[in-house]
Protein backbone atom coordinates (compact mmCIF):
# COMPACT_ATOMS: atom_id res chain seq x y z
CA UNK A 1 0.00 0.00 0.00
CA UNK A 2 1.23 3.90 -0.66
CA UNK A 3 2.39 5.71 1.58
CA UNK A 4 -0.34 8.32 0.03
CA UNK A 5 -3.28 5.46 0.31
CA UNK A 6 -2.07 4.68 3.94
CA UNK A 7 -2.34 8.57 5.10
CA UNK A 8 -5.58 8.73 3.39
CA UNK A 9 -7.16 5.44 5.04
CA UNK A 10 -6.02 6.92 8.73
CA UNK A 11 -7.37 9.85 7.91
CA UNK A 12 -10.86 8.35 7.32
CA UNK A 13 -10.67 6.32 9.74
CA UNK A 14 -9.68 8.37 12.97
CA UNK A 15 -12.49 11.15 10.96
CA UNK A 16 -15.32 8.06 11.81
CA UNK A 17 -14.03 7.41 15.31
CA UNK A 18 -13.86 11.17 16.47
CA UNK A 19 -17.07 11.51 14.36
CA UNK A 20 -16.01 14.37 12.83
CA UNK A 21 -17.29 15.06 9.11
CA UNK A 22 -13.84 14.52 6.87
CA UNK A 23 -13.63 17.25 4.39
CA UNK A 24 -12.34 15.91 0.45
CA UNK A 25 -8.73 14.80 0.62
CA UNK A 26 -7.58 17.14 -2.02
CA UNK A 27 -3.54 18.43 -2.31
CA UNK A 28 -4.68 21.61 -1.99
CA UNK A 29 -6.69 20.91 2.01
CA UNK A 30 -5.65 23.29 4.07
CA UNK A 31 -5.14 20.98 7.13
CA UNK A 32 -6.91 23.10 9.26
CA UNK A 33 -10.29 23.06 7.19
CA UNK A 34 -10.26 19.52 7.27
CA UNK A 35 -12.59 18.86 10.24
CA UNK A 36 -10.21 17.21 12.20
CA UNK A 37 -9.04 18.96 15.66
CA UNK A 38 -5.37 18.46 16.92
CA UNK A 39 -6.20 15.36 19.18
CA UNK A 40 -7.57 14.03 15.63
CA UNK A 41 -4.27 14.62 14.34
CA UNK A 42 -2.08 13.55 17.30
CA UNK A 43 -4.00 9.98 16.80
CA UNK A 44 -3.36 9.91 13.13
CA UNK A 45 0.38 10.78 13.30
CA UNK A 46 0.72 8.18 16.41
CA UNK A 47 -0.94 5.79 14.27
CA UNK A 48 0.88 6.37 10.69
CA UNK A 49 3.90 5.74 13.28
CA UNK A 50 2.58 2.25 13.76
CA UNK A 51 2.10 1.23 10.40
CA UNK A 52 4.46 3.13 8.51
CA UNK A 53 8.08 2.47 11.01
CA UNK A 54 8.46 6.27 11.90
CA UNK A 55 7.66 9.77 13.02
CA UNK A 56 8.69 12.68 10.47
CA UNK A 57 7.76 15.16 12.55
CA UNK A 58 10.86 13.58 15.14
CA UNK A 59 13.41 13.25 12.32
CA UNK A 60 16.34 15.00 13.11
CA UNK A 61 16.11 18.57 10.92
CA UNK A 62 13.43 20.89 11.41
CA UNK A 63 10.70 20.31 9.84
CA UNK A 64 8.28 22.77 8.44
CA UNK A 65 4.69 21.93 9.94
CA UNK A 66 2.78 20.66 6.86
CA UNK A 67 -0.16 23.32 6.11
CA UNK A 68 -2.01 21.33 3.36
CA UNK A 69 -2.66 17.72 2.82
CA UNK A 70 -0.52 17.41 0.42
CA UNK A 71 2.24 19.07 2.30
CA UNK A 72 1.61 16.36 4.73
CA UNK A 73 1.57 13.45 2.14
CA UNK A 74 4.99 14.83 0.57
CA UNK A 75 6.61 14.95 4.30
CA UNK A 76 5.69 11.44 5.16
CA UNK A 77 6.76 10.17 1.10
CA UNK A 78 10.03 11.98 1.71
CA UNK A 79 10.98 11.00 4.71
CA UNK A 80 9.96 7.61 3.69
CA UNK A 81 12.14 7.68 0.73
CA UNK A 82 15.31 8.93 2.58
CA UNK A 83 15.23 5.74 5.35
CA UNK B 1 5.26 -7.13 71.72
CA UNK B 2 5.27 -11.25 72.47
CA UNK B 3 4.94 -13.94 70.94
CA UNK B 4 2.35 -15.19 73.20
CA UNK B 5 1.48 -18.04 71.18
CA UNK B 6 -2.24 -17.28 72.83
CA UNK B 7 -3.26 -20.25 70.71
CA UNK B 8 -2.22 -23.37 70.86
CA UNK B 9 -0.55 -24.16 67.26
CA UNK B 10 -0.22 -20.56 65.99
CA UNK B 11 2.53 -20.68 63.56
CA UNK B 12 4.22 -18.95 60.45
CA UNK B 13 3.78 -20.78 57.92
CA UNK B 14 6.55 -20.14 55.61
CA UNK B 15 6.99 -22.19 51.60
CA UNK B 16 9.67 -24.33 52.76
CA UNK B 17 9.62 -24.33 56.44
CA UNK B 18 6.72 -23.71 59.21
CA UNK B 19 7.75 -22.31 62.75
CA UNK B 20 5.03 -22.86 65.93
CA UNK B 21 5.18 -19.01 67.54
CA UNK B 22 5.34 -20.90 71.08
CA UNK B 23 8.82 -22.17 70.15
CA UNK B 24 10.55 -18.69 70.48
CA UNK B 25 9.94 -18.67 74.24
CA UNK B 26 12.63 -20.51 74.83
CA UNK B 27 14.28 -20.48 71.28
CA UNK B 28 16.11 -17.73 68.59
CA UNK B 29 16.62 -17.06 65.47
CA UNK B 30 20.27 -15.82 66.62
CA UNK B 31 22.30 -18.43 68.00
CA UNK B 32 22.65 -16.97 71.03
CA UNK B 33 23.56 -13.09 70.18
CA UNK B 34 20.06 -11.55 70.89
CA UNK B 35 22.17 -9.56 73.59
CA UNK B 36 24.87 -8.42 71.04
CA UNK B 37 21.83 -6.58 69.38
CA UNK B 38 20.33 -4.64 72.69
CA UNK B 39 20.24 -1.23 72.26
CA UNK B 40 21.66 -1.41 68.72
CA UNK B 41 20.28 -0.17 65.80
CA UNK B 42 20.15 -3.14 63.23
CA UNK B 43 19.52 -3.86 60.00
CA UNK B 44 17.35 -7.06 58.55
CA UNK B 45 18.41 -7.88 55.52
CA UNK B 46 17.60 -11.32 55.51
CA UNK B 47 16.71 -13.30 52.36
CA UNK B 48 14.16 -15.58 53.98
CA UNK B 49 10.89 -14.17 55.23
CA UNK B 50 10.21 -16.54 57.67
CA UNK B 51 13.99 -16.01 59.53
CA UNK B 52 12.70 -12.23 59.18
CA UNK B 53 9.06 -12.83 60.89
CA UNK B 54 10.93 -14.47 64.19
CA UNK B 55 13.60 -11.67 63.74
CA UNK B 56 11.08 -9.23 64.21
CA UNK B 57 9.38 -11.07 67.04
CA UNK B 58 12.88 -11.61 68.92
CA UNK B 59 14.49 -7.95 68.14
CA UNK B 60 11.51 -5.63 69.44
CA UNK B 61 11.93 -4.58 72.62
CA UNK B 62 15.88 -5.27 72.44
CA UNK B 63 17.09 -3.31 69.49
CA UNK B 64 16.71 -0.14 69.43
CA UNK B 65 16.00 0.87 66.05
CA UNK B 66 15.38 -2.49 63.25
CA UNK B 67 15.30 -1.50 59.32
CA UNK B 68 13.20 -4.06 57.40
CA UNK B 69 14.98 -4.57 54.34
CA UNK B 70 12.73 -6.13 51.47
CA UNK B 71 14.83 -9.04 49.54
CA UNK B 72 16.57 -8.04 46.72
CA UNK B 73 17.45 -4.65 47.68
CA UNK B 74 20.55 -3.98 45.51
CA UNK B 75 23.82 -3.69 47.58
CA UNK B 76 24.80 -0.39 46.86
CA UNK B 77 21.08 0.81 48.26
CA UNK B 78 21.54 -1.44 51.28
CA UNK B 79 24.99 0.18 52.64
CA UNK B 80 23.14 3.62 52.41
CA UNK B 81 20.59 2.20 54.32
CA UNK B 82 23.16 1.03 57.21
CA UNK B 83 24.66 4.26 56.53
CA UNK B 84 21.41 6.62 57.21
CA UNK B 85 20.49 3.88 60.01
CA UNK B 86 23.65 4.33 61.75
CA UNK B 87 23.63 0.68 61.88
CA UNK B 88 26.00 -1.34 64.36
CA UNK B 89 24.23 -4.61 63.29
CA UNK B 90 23.40 -6.36 60.02
CA UNK B 91 21.64 -9.31 60.26
CA UNK B 92 21.52 -11.67 57.27
CA UNK B 93 20.57 -15.24 56.16
CA UNK B 94 23.71 -16.19 54.04
CA UNK B 95 26.79 -16.81 55.42
CA UNK B 96 28.30 -14.82 52.73
CA UNK B 97 31.98 -15.52 52.40
CA UNK B 98 32.56 -12.31 50.67
CA UNK B 99 31.25 -10.84 53.99
CA UNK B 100 31.25 -7.00 54.91
CA UNK B 101 31.12 -4.26 52.55
CA UNK B 102 29.85 -2.50 55.59
CA UNK B 103 32.58 -1.30 57.21
CA UNK B 104 32.62 -1.41 60.97
CA UNK B 105 29.05 -2.78 61.21
CA UNK B 106 28.93 -5.93 62.63
CA UNK B 107 27.56 -8.65 60.03
CA UNK B 108 25.23 -11.69 62.41
CA UNK B 109 23.24 -14.42 60.86
CA UNK B 110 20.70 -15.74 62.03
CA UNK B 111 18.17 -18.84 60.66
CA UNK B 112 14.44 -20.18 60.92
CA UNK B 113 15.96 -22.94 62.59
CA UNK B 114 15.99 -22.11 65.98
CA UNK B 115 18.02 -22.98 68.68
CA UNK B 116 17.23 -23.13 72.38
CA UNK B 117 18.55 -20.30 74.43
CA UNK B 118 18.92 -20.37 78.73
CA UNK B 119 17.00 -16.87 79.58
CA UNK B 120 13.85 -15.75 78.38
CA UNK B 121 13.73 -12.65 76.26
CA UNK B 122 13.07 -9.31 78.42
CA UNK B 123 12.26 -6.05 76.91
CA UNK B 124 13.97 -3.22 77.50
CA UNK B 125 13.21 -0.06 75.44
CA UNK B 126 10.44 1.04 72.43
CA UNK B 127 12.17 -0.47 69.26
CA UNK B 128 11.60 2.03 66.93
CA UNK B 129 10.81 0.50 63.49
CA UNK B 130 11.85 1.19 59.46
CA UNK B 131 10.60 0.76 56.30
CA UNK B 132 11.81 1.48 53.07
CA UNK B 133 9.82 3.28 50.32
CA UNK B 134 11.12 4.24 46.58
CA UNK B 135 12.21 7.58 46.59
CA UNK B 136 11.98 9.13 43.33
CA UNK B 137 15.54 8.80 42.82
CA UNK B 138 15.50 4.67 43.00
CA UNK B 139 17.25 5.23 46.47
CA UNK B 140 15.16 4.41 49.22
CA UNK B 141 13.67 6.55 51.79
CA UNK B 142 13.86 5.04 55.19
CA UNK B 143 10.42 5.62 57.44
CA UNK B 144 10.70 5.81 61.10
CA UNK B 145 7.56 4.23 62.92
CA UNK B 146 6.92 2.60 66.54
CA UNK B 147 4.77 -0.54 66.72
CA UNK B 148 2.08 1.51 67.62
CA UNK B 149 1.85 3.15 65.09
CA UNK B 150 1.88 0.19 62.49
CA UNK B 151 -0.39 -1.58 64.78
CA UNK B 152 -2.80 1.14 65.05
CA UNK B 153 -5.39 0.93 67.86
CA UNK B 154 -5.81 -2.89 69.55
CA UNK B 155 -8.82 -4.85 68.18
CA UNK B 156 -10.30 -6.93 70.34
CA UNK B 157 -9.00 -10.15 70.47
CA UNK B 158 -9.82 -12.24 67.91
CA UNK B 159 -12.19 -15.00 69.05
CA UNK B 160 -10.17 -16.41 66.30
CA UNK B 161 -11.24 -20.45 67.00
CA UNK B 162 -9.60 -20.76 63.02
CA UNK B 163 -8.68 -17.31 61.73
CA UNK B 164 -5.46 -18.10 59.63
CA UNK B 165 -3.82 -14.58 57.77
CA UNK B 166 -1.81 -14.50 55.09
CA UNK B 167 -0.38 -12.10 52.54
CA UNK B 168 0.77 -11.87 48.51
CA UNK B 169 3.15 -9.04 50.03
CA UNK B 170 6.59 -9.83 51.74
CA UNK B 171 5.83 -8.66 55.65
CA UNK B 172 8.75 -6.17 55.31
CA UNK B 173 6.66 -3.93 53.31
CA UNK B 174 3.89 -1.76 54.60
CA UNK B 175 0.93 -3.53 53.53
CA UNK B 176 2.56 -6.89 54.35
CA UNK B 177 3.95 -6.05 58.14
CA UNK B 178 0.15 -4.71 58.76
CA UNK B 179 -0.91 -8.71 58.18
CA UNK B 180 1.48 -9.99 60.03
CA UNK B 181 1.12 -7.74 63.21
CA UNK B 182 -2.63 -8.58 62.85
CA UNK B 183 -2.09 -12.43 62.74
CA UNK B 184 0.77 -11.79 65.72
CA UNK B 185 -0.74 -9.47 68.31
CA UNK B 186 -3.97 -11.61 67.49
CA UNK B 187 -2.59 -14.80 68.60
CA UNK B 188 -3.38 -16.48 64.91
CA UNK B 189 -1.48 -17.83 62.16
CA UNK B 190 0.08 -16.62 58.79
CA UNK B 191 1.18 -18.12 55.77
CA UNK B 192 4.23 -16.21 54.24
CA UNK B 193 4.33 -16.00 50.37
CA UNK B 194 7.44 -17.10 48.99
CA UNK B 195 9.40 -15.03 45.68
CA UNK B 196 10.12 -18.84 44.87
CA UNK B 197 7.21 -19.78 44.77
CA UNK B 198 4.21 -19.78 41.83
CA UNK B 199 1.08 -18.18 42.19
CA UNK B 200 -0.63 -21.21 41.70
CA UNK B 201 1.08 -23.37 44.31
CA UNK B 202 1.09 -20.67 47.01
CA UNK B 203 -2.91 -20.60 46.58
CA UNK B 204 -2.94 -24.10 46.83
CA UNK B 205 -0.57 -24.11 49.96
CA UNK B 206 -2.57 -21.00 51.59
CA UNK B 207 -5.71 -23.37 50.59
CA UNK B 208 -4.31 -26.41 52.20
CA UNK B 209 -3.84 -24.91 54.97
CA UNK B 210 -7.46 -23.50 55.70
CA UNK B 211 -6.39 -19.37 54.76
CA UNK B 212 -9.42 -17.65 56.11
CA UNK B 213 -8.03 -14.06 55.97
CA UNK B 214 -5.70 -12.91 53.12
CA UNK B 215 -4.60 -9.66 51.62
CA UNK B 216 -2.73 -8.17 48.26
CA UNK B 217 -2.33 -5.61 46.15
CA UNK B 218 -4.87 -4.97 43.44
CA UNK B 219 -2.28 -6.77 40.60
CA UNK B 220 -1.64 -9.32 42.99
CA UNK B 221 -5.52 -9.94 42.87
CA UNK B 222 -5.74 -9.73 39.38
CA UNK B 223 -3.17 -12.66 38.95
CA UNK B 224 -4.99 -14.37 40.87
CA UNK B 225 -8.45 -14.26 38.88
CA UNK B 226 -6.01 -15.30 36.01
CA UNK B 227 -4.15 -18.15 37.50
CA UNK B 228 -6.81 -20.07 36.58
CA UNK B 229 -7.04 -21.33 40.50
CA UNK B 230 -8.82 -18.87 42.25
CA UNK B 231 -10.84 -20.95 43.99
CA UNK B 232 -7.99 -22.99 45.17
CA UNK B 233 -8.86 -21.08 48.70
CA UNK B 234 -12.09 -20.00 50.33
CA UNK B 235 -11.54 -16.97 52.21
CA UNK B 236 -14.23 -15.17 54.43
CA UNK B 237 -12.25 -12.03 53.77
CA UNK B 238 -10.46 -10.46 51.05
CA UNK B 239 -8.49 -7.35 51.72
CA UNK B 240 -7.34 -4.85 48.87
CA UNK B 241 -4.51 -2.53 49.31
CA UNK B 242 -1.33 -0.32 48.04
CA UNK B 243 -2.98 0.64 44.12
CA UNK B 244 -6.30 1.81 43.17
CA UNK B 245 -9.69 -0.96 43.58
CA UNK B 246 -11.22 -0.23 40.42
CA UNK B 247 -14.96 -1.52 40.29
CA UNK B 248 -14.52 -3.96 37.65
CA UNK B 249 -11.95 -5.94 39.97
CA UNK B 250 -14.51 -5.52 43.13
CA UNK B 251 -16.90 -7.04 41.15
CA UNK B 252 -14.48 -10.19 40.01
CA UNK B 253 -13.70 -10.81 43.50
CA UNK B 254 -17.56 -11.01 44.30
CA UNK B 255 -18.05 -12.88 41.93
CA UNK B 256 -15.42 -15.55 42.82
CA UNK B 257 -15.82 -15.45 46.33
CA UNK B 258 -19.12 -14.74 46.89
CA UNK B 259 -19.23 -15.35 50.57
CA UNK B 260 -15.95 -13.42 51.45
CA UNK B 261 -16.29 -9.98 52.64
CA UNK B 262 -14.20 -8.02 50.02
CA UNK B 263 -12.81 -4.72 51.64
CA UNK B 264 -10.15 -2.77 49.87
CA UNK B 265 -8.02 -0.34 52.22
CA UNK B 266 -5.93 3.12 51.61
CA UNK B 267 -2.57 3.12 53.44
CA UNK B 268 0.99 4.48 52.42
CA UNK B 269 3.91 3.45 54.46
CA UNK B 270 4.25 7.34 55.67
CA UNK B 271 0.77 8.14 56.15
CA UNK B 272 -0.24 4.94 57.27
CA UNK B 273 -3.34 3.21 57.25
CA UNK B 274 -6.22 5.99 56.49
CA UNK B 275 -9.60 3.74 55.96
CA UNK B 276 -10.95 0.11 54.88
CA UNK B 277 -14.20 0.42 52.51
CA UNK B 278 -16.75 -2.85 52.80
CA UNK B 279 -19.52 -1.77 50.60
CA UNK B 280 -18.49 -3.08 47.56
CA UNK B 281 -17.93 0.17 45.69
CA UNK B 282 -14.50 1.73 44.15
CA UNK B 283 -13.55 4.91 46.12
CA UNK B 284 -15.48 6.06 49.33
CA UNK B 285 -17.83 8.14 49.99
CA UNK B 286 -17.76 11.86 51.22
CA UNK B 287 -19.22 11.51 54.71
CA UNK B 288 -15.85 9.46 55.38
CA UNK B 289 -14.15 12.83 55.53
CA UNK B 290 -15.99 13.83 58.15
CA UNK B 291 -16.40 10.69 60.30
CA UNK B 292 -12.85 8.88 59.53
CA UNK B 293 -11.90 6.06 62.01
CA UNK B 294 -10.81 6.87 65.15
CA UNK B 295 -7.23 8.61 65.54
CA UNK B 296 -7.30 9.55 61.95
CA UNK B 297 -8.09 12.63 59.92
CA UNK B 298 -8.89 13.01 56.52
CA UNK B 299 -8.90 16.17 53.91
CA UNK B 300 -8.02 16.32 50.39
CA UNK B 301 -6.02 19.47 49.66
CA UNK B 302 -5.03 20.61 45.91
CA UNK B 303 -6.49 17.17 44.65
CA UNK B 304 -4.82 15.01 47.14
CA UNK B 305 -5.61 13.20 50.18
CA UNK B 306 -3.90 13.81 53.09
CA UNK B 307 -4.01 12.55 56.58
CA UNK B 308 -3.28 13.26 59.83
CA UNK B 309 -3.39 10.79 62.97
CA UNK B 310 -1.74 7.75 65.08
CA UNK B 311 -0.89 5.52 61.91
CA UNK B 312 1.42 8.65 60.51
CA UNK B 313 5.35 7.36 60.66
CA UNK B 314 7.24 9.71 63.00
CA UNK B 315 9.86 10.75 60.42
CA UNK B 316 11.80 10.27 57.80
CA UNK B 317 15.82 8.78 58.70
CA UNK B 318 18.69 10.93 57.54
CA UNK B 319 20.19 13.96 56.95
CA UNK B 320 18.74 15.72 53.69
CA UNK B 321 15.39 14.07 54.80
CA UNK B 322 12.64 16.26 53.98
CA UNK B 323 9.77 16.43 56.54
CA UNK B 324 7.39 13.91 56.47
CA UNK B 325 4.10 15.88 57.32
CA UNK B 326 3.18 19.40 56.32
CA UNK B 327 3.72 21.88 58.89
CA UNK B 328 0.17 21.21 59.78
CA UNK B 329 0.83 17.45 60.82
CA UNK B 330 -1.00 16.19 57.65
CA UNK B 331 1.07 13.68 55.35
CA UNK B 332 0.01 14.50 51.65
CA UNK B 333 -0.57 10.91 50.09
CA UNK B 334 0.23 12.15 46.87
CA UNK B 335 -2.92 10.51 45.60
CA UNK B 336 -5.36 12.48 43.54
CA UNK B 337 -9.10 12.57 44.20
CA UNK B 338 -12.03 13.32 42.45
CA UNK B 339 -15.80 13.97 43.64
CA UNK B 340 -18.45 12.73 41.40
CA UNK B 341 -21.92 12.09 43.04
CA UNK B 342 -20.92 12.30 46.68
CA UNK B 343 -18.14 9.41 46.32
CA UNK B 344 -14.41 10.39 46.50
CA UNK B 345 -12.54 8.31 43.50
CA UNK B 346 -8.90 7.79 43.48
CA UNK B 347 -7.80 8.85 40.12
CA UNK B 348 -4.30 8.18 40.28
CA UNK B 349 -0.75 9.17 41.20
CA UNK B 350 0.17 13.41 41.42
CA UNK B 351 2.89 12.36 39.46
CA UNK B 352 1.45 10.46 36.90
CA UNK B 353 -0.95 12.94 34.89
CA UNK B 354 -0.09 12.82 31.14
CA UNK B 355 -0.51 16.21 29.63
CA UNK B 356 -2.96 15.87 26.21
CA UNK B 357 -2.77 18.99 24.51
CA UNK B 358 -2.81 21.06 27.97
CA UNK B 359 -5.66 18.78 28.91
CA UNK B 360 -4.64 16.24 32.21
CA UNK B 361 -5.29 12.30 32.29
CA UNK B 362 -4.41 10.20 35.02
CA UNK B 363 -3.62 6.97 33.72
CA UNK B 364 -5.11 4.60 36.32
CA UNK B 365 -8.91 6.35 35.52
CA UNK B 366 -8.60 4.77 31.83
CA UNK B 367 -7.18 1.80 32.81
CA UNK B 368 -10.49 1.68 35.37
CA UNK B 369 -12.39 1.57 32.46
CA UNK B 370 -10.92 -0.33 29.91
CA UNK B 371 -10.99 -2.95 32.56
CA UNK B 372 -14.73 -3.24 32.29
CA UNK B 373 -14.04 -4.94 29.22
CA UNK B 374 -15.14 -8.28 29.73
CA UNK B 375 -11.81 -9.66 28.28
CA UNK B 376 -9.73 -7.79 29.55
CA UNK B 377 -7.65 -8.98 32.39
CA UNK B 378 -5.77 -5.97 33.42
CA UNK B 379 -4.27 -3.36 31.49
CA UNK B 380 -1.37 -0.03 31.84
CA UNK B 381 -2.14 3.14 30.50
CA UNK B 382 1.07 4.76 29.26
CA UNK B 383 2.07 8.17 27.93
CA UNK B 384 3.34 8.41 24.45
CA UNK B 385 4.97 11.55 22.97
CA UNK B 386 3.56 13.31 20.07
CA UNK B 387 4.26 15.83 18.30
CA UNK B 388 0.90 17.30 17.97
CA UNK B 389 -0.81 17.49 21.51
CA UNK B 390 2.62 16.93 23.17
CA UNK B 391 1.49 13.50 24.50
CA UNK B 392 -0.85 11.15 23.87
CA UNK B 393 -2.74 8.24 25.66
CA UNK B 394 -2.06 4.49 24.65
CA UNK B 395 -2.53 1.21 26.58
CA UNK B 396 -1.52 -2.54 27.05
CA UNK B 397 -3.83 -4.44 27.58
CA UNK B 398 -3.60 -8.70 29.09
CA UNK B 399 -6.65 -10.41 27.86
CA UNK B 400 -8.42 -13.03 30.16
CA UNK B 401 -9.02 -16.19 29.27
CA UNK B 402 -7.63 -19.54 28.78
CA UNK B 403 -6.00 -17.78 25.65
CA UNK B 404 -3.64 -14.97 26.89
CA UNK B 405 -3.16 -13.96 23.04
CA UNK B 406 -6.08 -12.82 20.39
CA UNK B 407 -6.60 -15.52 18.75
CA UNK B 408 -5.96 -13.93 15.05
CA UNK B 409 -5.55 -10.80 13.30
CA UNK B 410 -9.10 -10.42 12.95
CA UNK B 411 -10.37 -11.01 16.43
CA UNK B 412 -7.50 -8.68 17.65
CA UNK B 413 -9.17 -5.88 15.80
CA UNK B 414 -12.49 -6.24 16.71
CA UNK B 415 -11.33 -6.50 20.05
CA UNK B 416 -9.18 -2.97 19.80
CA UNK B 417 -12.07 -1.47 18.52
CA UNK B 418 -14.85 -2.67 21.30
CA UNK B 419 -12.46 -1.38 24.36
CA UNK B 420 -11.35 2.14 22.38
CA UNK B 421 -15.48 2.39 21.83
CA UNK B 422 -16.06 1.55 25.54
CA UNK B 423 -13.39 4.30 26.46
CA UNK B 424 -15.31 6.66 24.27
CA UNK B 425 -18.73 5.96 26.07
CA UNK B 426 -16.97 6.62 29.39
CA UNK B 427 -14.01 9.15 28.95
CA UNK B 428 -13.64 12.54 26.86
CA UNK B 429 -11.86 12.45 23.80
CA UNK B 430 -8.46 12.99 25.26
CA UNK B 431 -8.37 10.46 27.27
CA UNK B 432 -9.15 7.39 24.86
CA UNK B 433 -6.11 5.74 24.20
CA UNK B 434 -4.68 5.90 20.21
CA UNK B 435 -3.50 2.92 20.11
CA UNK B 436 -3.90 -0.46 22.54
CA UNK B 437 -1.25 -3.05 22.37
CA UNK B 438 -1.76 -6.30 23.75
CA UNK B 439 0.70 -8.07 25.56
CA UNK B 440 0.69 -11.42 27.47
CA UNK B 441 1.71 -10.15 30.85
CA UNK B 442 2.92 -6.56 32.39
CA UNK B 443 5.82 -5.80 34.57
CA UNK B 444 5.10 -5.74 38.18
CA UNK B 445 7.21 -4.85 41.01
CA UNK B 446 8.86 -6.75 43.84
CA UNK B 447 5.90 -4.90 46.19
CA UNK B 448 2.99 -6.49 44.26
CA UNK B 449 2.08 -3.24 41.61
CA UNK B 450 2.24 -2.35 38.45
CA UNK B 451 5.32 -0.91 37.19
CA UNK B 452 4.58 2.42 35.73
CA UNK B 453 7.16 4.38 33.05
CA UNK B 454 9.28 7.05 34.89
CA UNK B 455 7.58 6.43 38.42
Amino acid sequence: MSVRSTIVEQFEEVAKEQKRKLAPLTDNLQLLDSGLDSLSFAIVVARLEESLGFDPFNAAEVVDFPLTFGDFVRLYETTSATR
Amino acid sequence: MTATGKLPGSSFYGAEATVALADLAQASSLGGRLEQLRGASVVLATEDQLTAALLLIELDGVARRMVLCPPDLPQQHLSEVVRVAEAGVIVRDIADAQAMPFGTTTQITATASLTPIQTPRRQSQQTEWVLLTSGTTGAPKLVAHTLASLAGPSRAPMRADKTIWSTFYDIRRYGGLQIYLRAVLGGVSLVLSSAKEAAADFLARAGAIGVTHISGTPTHWRRVLMSGVAQRISPQYVRLSGEIADQALLDSLRAVYSKARIVHAFASTEAGVAFDIEDGKAGFAAELLERPASGVELKIQDGTLRIRGVRNASRYLGDAASALAQSDGFVDTGDMVELRSGRYYFVGRKGGVINVGGLKVHPEEVEAVINTHPRVRMSLVKSRKNPITGAIVVAEVVMNGDKSQASDFLDTQALTKEIIDTCRRALPAHKVPAMIRFVPALEVSASGKLVRPGA
